[in-house]
């Protein structure tokens, strides 16, 4: 690991002008900028204003002490993962283990050893270097919901069996819509269909990790766990119909054409992990269940309704969610006929 | 025992340099008489807390500077105050106090 002498923002809180003054005297010597705080208070206040690297934190002080402070940055989903450097007094060792245990990174004793402080504050830094280039990382393809989970649990990269609910949309008349519109229009109808869909998504929990053309696919109940998957899905297929609605509204006012789109959900075992490289990865799921669902996305034309869904998916629904039985089918390639059902708006 | 350690104020000197050091010793000088107040206020008020607060300051300034017995009279101090036994001070204080002032003399003269 290449060490990094590159200066960081440090705050520094403690109630003692003495430390604050020989703990920044000595980061600023390493080329760091630091900021103090003399009490946990004022700190938070801080640290909500400015990005800081590292916070060196006192454990006795006034107002809000130490441990107060670490419970509230674990409860920040923005301040969760900034590295704390406690420092305490020797005789305070068992205090300091359970900042650690509450999250906090690393110690130091006071009064300060300069070569100790130049290593920890550098190894903090390290951390928090990587720390911010993993969660830039999940964020091209996850939610920041996902991402922070996945940055406080972490990930495997190998592929796992997982239950899940896909979905997979279609915009079902955009050829003959695009055909009549300038590409400049139909690229801002993408765009501008695209956001809604995905609120509509990352609302219910679930995680877009495909778009092609003007299709897309999602994922419900992983690479985050949601016990109510299925009825997730369903309630993003539901809003979606819903914000679609609104779109057209929209587009009716401005004398453009409508758009009506095809959802299909199916729930069971996928083969699911993340692929990509490093500047582009993306969670994916294949498997049986991925072909049912692009097969019950095609099928709504056929069946003239906007949302179906596999029977594995309707029995996970226990609200007031509107279903219809279209009885059995059998998708093109496949042995065996699926009840396949529609949900009503 | 000498009133600072020289070791550990070297150390703490070579650290600093010998503008900061300066800088440093005049904090010390300034907050000395400041909590030797606020344990004195701490006590006549009985406030346990703020005892103990202000003798562990004490306590991490004798350390940074090796004033090391000082800084084992504000340790027993900020004890009593944790234990919430501050009718026990009885002349710790006065003693903390006389430490105090002889620190203060040794650091005055030891400024570069």
């Amino acid at each position: 690991m290449k060490p990094s002498h590159e200066p960081g923002n440090m705050l520094v809180v403690d109630d003692n002008r003495v430390n604050r003054l020989l703990l920044t005297h000595a980061l600023e010597q390493n080329g760091h900028n630091v900021s103090t705080a003399e009490h946990g208070k004022i700190a938070m206040d801080m640290l909500r204003s400015k990005t800081f690297d590292v916070i060196l934190l006192d454990i006795d002080m006034p107002e809000m002490n130490g441990f107060e402070v670490l419970e509230a940055l674990l409860k920040d989903n923005d301040l969760r993962n900034l590295p704390v450097i406690m420092t305490s007094a020797s005789d305070e060792l068992d205090r300091v283990v359970k900042c650690i245990e509450m999250g906090a990174e690393d110690y130091l004793v006071k009064p300060l050893n300069p070569v100790l402080l130049r290593a920890r504050v550098n190894a903090s830094l390290e951390k928090k270097r990587l720390r911010d280039q993993q969660r830039k990382l999940f964020r091209t393809f996850a939610t920041p919901e996902v991402a922070e989970q996945l940055m406080r649990e972490g990930f495997s990269l190998g592929g796992k069996y997982v239950t899940a609910s896909v979905m997979f949309a279609d915009i079902r008349s955009f050829t003959t819509l695009s055909e009549k519109q300038e590409p400049t229009d139909t690229i801002e109808l993408l765009n501008n269909y695209f956001a809604l869909m995905f609120d509509a998504i990352t609302a219910n929990h679930g995680t877009v990790n495909q778009m092609e053309g003007d299709g897309l696919m999602a994922i419900f109940g992983a690479p985050v766990f949601q016990e109510n998957h299925r009825e997730q899905a369903v309630r993003a297929a539901l809003e979606m119909i819903e914000l679609l609605k609104v779109f057209n509204e929209q587009r009716a006012i401005q004398s453009r054409g409508q758009i009506e789109i095809g959802i299909g959900i199916a729930t069971g075992k996928v083969i699911a992990g993340y692929t990509g490289t490093q500047h582009r990865a993306t969670y994916t799921c294949v498997g049986d269940t991925v072909q049912v669902a692009a097969r019950m996305e095609n099928h709504t034309k056929i069946a003239g309704k906007p949302i179906l869904i596999d029977e594995f998916t309707r029995e996970g629904l226990h609200g007031p969610i509107h279903i219809e039985d279209l009885g059995d089918v059998t998708f093109k390639g496949k042995e065996h006929a699926i009840k396949i059902f529609a949900v009503n708006a | 025992m000498p009133v600072i350690d020289k070791a550990i104020f070297d150390e703490l000197k070579q650290m600093s340099g010998a503008e900061f050091i300066n800088e440093l010793i005049d904090t010390f000088l300034d907050d000395a008489p400041k909590l030797i107040g606020e344990l004195k206020s701490a006590l006549a008020a009985n406030n346990a807390d703020s005892f103990r607060r202000a003798a562990h300051s004490m306590k991490s300034n004798a350390a940074t500077f090796g004033a090391s017995q000082l800084a084992e009279l504000a340790k027993a101090l900020e004890l009593l105050g944790k234990e919430n036994r501050l009718h026990e001070t009885g002349d710790r204080l006065k003693s903390l106090e006389e430490a105090v002032t002889s620190a203060c003399d040794e650091l005055k003269g030891m400024k570069s």
